[in-house]
């Protein structure tokens, strides 16, 4: 049996579906109530307060600190000041993106950087010669989410000092009703939200409170079926879901590199050295061969495709994650590896690699859908992530 | 009586690679006689009630490397072939703690990472490339070795075909592939982990069946060779046949039997029969005599051509090369029938960790001071072990709440200072059950009854040349072409018409089956009419 998060004790008591999905070791609710539509729509519409402890969290402090991790990321960390976080890969010496995460710089030299993987010891071999220490604090810290439009009203309310000024990417440390808690102006919804990390041992008056404040603003408990939507929306990929981490991959074709996951505006080739950066600059000369990138389904051609069995379009009711065959004219050009509908945009979107000139914006494609245990395929569109981008993101 | 014509074949020996063989070739058309020198079949791979109610696997306990061509081909699953999983490895130490693995993956990193949060990210990285290096070396499983100094087209081809495979393992595989070749499991471990237990239990894999310490240089490989077992596509997978290992040889026995081999038990051979440099038939102990054009021996190399054959009928050079084959047995068994379950101190109760492999290997220093009695002719004084207790993976091996356990020991020396005899096979005896009474003290009152199986036990009643699990050392120097001898790892001997089959030929050791089904696919390219 899996453990709960220092959150179990509340969300077991509210996960009336009993609906558990195993994350980094942890059970963690799927969803709370048996469909997860209100989960959905509170993280849109009001507030989804979602338990992300499973992550994994390192605090990376010492003098050689910003050298080490400019070393290993592919962004400058030099540019990120403190109180400030970096969304970012990092890559092997070919490259190829092994995790990807959330640099905060809590401190001159104090780091806490997030991923979805084990990574202790890759930041420990790459640290080798440098005064820098990598603690993993992925147990003694837990972590909440809170995203949506009321997000800040409810964390305003409780925090000393205020965070209504903490702007997009920004970190601070706060007390919320007492309790020390650093808070991010992060999240991996796209909308208005926060992650609120706190000591294990604070996690339920943590919950309580923030519970309590949220009431009035509908705030929801919220499992990983809504916020996979989200994050689809939002264009955020999902490690091991959208590309194959290259520790686990067992082909060379498996792993990508960020320019082949739109990702080249994290990659600093200005930088005189990080790990990948010469394979890196290489690919930025002649161009990735794969891109990912978003893709419309089109209504017309999937009541079409529908309509051939007599029967009305019908769109997926959650998140999918497995690969989905992309076609052009001509055959094969990528495969889509995750999608949903929208229920906010009414449209039926995906992420989906893409081979060469099909990559290309406004490229009219196929992609399979399966009706009545045909497969049979329905037109789409390459367009721009993210899918959904309110002002209030960064606002 | 003579029954000239009968038979197109004869194999000599019913381990589970002389049915195999037996059973491809039936399989082909031909007729197939199998001589079993036992009352039954199975070889080393046989389960057997040795005290009423109990069923022991005798000698070999688990299935690992079965070849999944076999189980399809001869569809071992008809013919009564289960294997259920062996799932978690669980370590006892000696200051209280335990180290396990389990199936779960989520849950072995969990464990790990208590004893060094370095180790739980390194063992994932360790599976992935022992993942690819088994990848690797995977089709040699399942090819006749080619000669390397041979320009036949037949070895040409061979290795061309490794050459082009091992290029395409990409260079970092490949430098590690070399690397596995030739280290001792010791260091290649201590290159990925610090934790002691981790090391010496994974290490334990690189000396079992050898008469290797884990710092010998060369266990690295022998530790590869037990990742490469599969079960179901699953790479490391290890099972336990219902029954007991004997179901295996059972199962193939009567895949065989279907096809139309003939076997017959209480059969021994004393004599393959050759004339003018070919093999006629064989000669049994009541002075019968079986003539078949086709000889196929699936006993070790050694007790193969310096006990059957007339060495007068051998180029000189290759019995020198099997004389110097190594066989040298450095393991023993006891198992025992229980009354009840043993309680292990660090992890009290009947929980998961009975039900797969408990390893005795506290360090890494444990397991080179057991060797370092063998050495100097000792058995350990505090021996590596490898349990299980089949009674809980499938109840049939034992009565309605009482247990069967099997205990792989190791190290026992074949050549102990004054020899084995029955006082020192009850002390070795005792010496296992001390050293698990450490970690389970209620062990002792629980035994109901007790077999101690030594090295010359193993020579002597299974017909293992020096009591080697593996008929021979999985030692570099006779693996693949080398295997049993130079230019004679293709199955053939210098008798014509007379074959090897046993884990003494390519790819070795274990329930495998791979030289059996190779010796028969041989055999066929041969001619047997």
């Amino acid at each position: 049996m899996l453990p709960g998060t220092p959150f179990h004790e509340r969300t077991a008591a509210l996960c009336r579906a009993s609906n558990w999905r195993p994350w980094a070791g942890y059970l963690a609710a799927g969803s709370y109530d048996l469909y997860h539509d209100r989960e959905y729509w509170a993280i849109r519409n009001a507030a989804g307060l979602i338990d992300v402890s499973p992550l994994y969290k390192y605090l990376i402090r010492g003098p050689d600190a910003v050298r080490f991790l400019d070393r290993l990321v592919t962004r400058n960390v030099h540019k990120c000041r403190v109180g400030r976080v970096m969304y970012t890969p990092w890559c092997d010496g070919d490259g190829n993106v092994i995790d990807d995460g959330t640099l905060a710089r809590l401190d001159e030299s104090v780091f806490r950087l997030t991923s979805a993987d084990p990574s202790l010891l890759w930041f420990h071999d790459n640290a080798a010669g440098m005064d820098v220490s990598c603690e993993d604090i992925s147990g003694s810290t837990a972590a909440l989410a809170l995203q949506g439009p009321n997000a800040r009203k409810i964390l305003d309310a409780i925090s000393e000092p205020g965070i209504a000024d903490l702007g997009f990417f920004g970190v601070t440390d706060v007390e919320l009703a007492g309790i020390p808690v650093s808070v991010s102006r992060t999240g991996y919804t796209g909308d208005l939200g926060y992650e609120i990390w706190v000591d294990a041992g604070e996690a339920i008056p943590l919950w309580d409170v923030l519970m309590d404040a949220g009431r009035s603003y509908g705030i929801v408990p919220t499992g990983l079926m809504a916020l996979d939507m989200a994050r689809i929306e939002a264009g955020l990929i999902l490690v091991t879901v959208d590309y194959v981490p290259t520790h686990q991959a067992l082909l060379e074709s498996q792993k990508s590199t960020p320019l082949e996951l739109g990702l080249d505006w994290t990659v600093d080739l200005g930088k005189e050295h990080f790990v990948g950066r010469d394979a890196l600059a290489r690919q930025a000369e002649t161009g990735p061969e794969w891109q990912l990138r978003g893709l419309e389904i089109d209504w017309v051609s999937l009541e079409q495709a529908y309509g051939s069995a007599g029967l009305p379009p019908m769109v997926p009711s959650s998140a999918w994650r497995t690969s989905v065959p992309v076609y052009d004219g001509r055959g094969q050009v990528g495969y889509a590896t995750s999608g949903c509908w929208s229920p906010l945009l009414k449209k039926y979107i995906a992420l989906a690699h893409l081979e060469g000139t099909a990559g290309d914006l406004e490229t009219g494609l196929e992609m399979e859908v399966t009706v009545e245990h045909q497969r049979l395929r329905a037109s789409a569109t390459v367009v721009e992530t993210p899918f959904f981008d309110p002002p209030r993101k960064r606002g | 009586m003579g029954r000239a014509g009968v038979y197109d074949a004869i194999v000599i020996g019913g381990g589970h690679n002389g049915l195999t063989t037996a059973a491809y070739l039936a399989r082909a058309g031909r007729k197939v006689l199998v001589l079993e020198r036992r009352h039954l079949v199975g070889g080393s791979t046989v389960t057997e009630e040795i005290f009423p109610g109990y069923k022991f696997s005798v000698l070999s306990y688990v299935v690992s490397l079965l070849r999944p061509e076999i189980i399809r081909e001869l569809q071992l699953s008809r013919h009564g072939l289960e294997i259920l999983p062996l799932e978690s490895t669980f370590t006892p130490l000696p200051d209280g703690d335990h180290l396990a693995r389990w199936a779960d993956h989520d849950q072995t990193r969990r464990e790990i990472y208590r004893h060094s949060p370095l180790d739980a990210d390194a063992y994932d990285r360790f599976g992935q490339l022992m993942y690819r290096m088994a990848l690797a070396v995977k089709p040699i499983l399942s090819m006749v070795p080619p000669d390397p100094t041979s320009l036949s087209p037949k070895d040409l081809r061979g290795l061309l075909r490794l050459d082009r495979h091992l290029r395409d393992l990409g260079d970092t595989d490949f430098f590690m592939l070399y690397k596995l070749m030739t280290m001792s499991s010791a260091d290649f471990l201590d290159e990925w982990f610090e934790t002691d237990a981790l090391k010496a239990t994974m290490s334990a894999s690189g000396i079992i069946g050898t008469f290797l310490g884990p710092r010998s240089p060369g266990t690295a490989y022998v530790q590869l060779h037990h990742y490469m077992g599969e079960i179901d596509g699953a790479f490391r997978a290890w099972g336990f046949a219902r029954g007991g290992t004997g179901a295996v040889a059972d199962s193939i026995a009567s895949a065989a039997r279907a096809l139309g081999v003939t076997i017959r038990e209480n059969a021994t051979v004393v004599q393959v029969i050759v004339r003018g440099g070919r093999a006629v038939g064989v000669a049994l102990e009541d002075g019968e005599e079986i003539k078949a054009r086709t000889v196929v021996s699936g006993l070790d190399p050694r007790r193969t051509f310096l006990s059957l054959v007339d060495e007068a009928d051998l180029p000189q050079d290759y019995v020198h090369a099997i004389r110097r084959y190594r066989s040298v047995g450095s393991s023993g068994k006891v198992n025992l029938a229980l009354g009840e379950l043993p309680d292990f101190t660090s992890l009290p109760g009947d929980g998961d960790h009975l039900r797969g492999a408990i390893s005795i290997s506290p360090s890494q220093d444990y397991l080179e001071r057991a060797y370092d009695d063998a050495k100097y002719g000792e058995f350990s004084r505090r021996p590596y072990m490898d349990v299980i207790i089949p009674s809980l993976i499938d109840p049939g091996m034992a009565p309605p709440g009482k247990h069967v356990m099997s205990c792989f020991v190791q190290y026992a020396p074949y050549a102990l200072n004054g020899g084995w005899n029955d006082e020192r096979r009850e002390a070795f005896g005792d010496t296992v059950i001390d050293t698990l009474s450490e970690y389970a003290p209620n062990l002792r009152g629980a035994i109901i009854h007790r077999q101690v199986v030594t090295p010359q036990d193993m020579e002597d009643e299974f017909g293992l040349t020096g009591g080697n699990i593996f008929h021979g050392e999985l030692s570099l120097q006779q693996l693949f072409f080398l295997r049993p001898a130079p230019r004679w790892a293709n199955y053939r001997t210098p008798v014509r018409g007379f074959y090897l089959c046993g884990s003494g030929t390519h790819p070795g050791g274990g329930i495998c089956g791979g030289p059996g089904r190779l010796a028969a696919l041989e055999i066929l390219k041969g001619g047997v009419r």
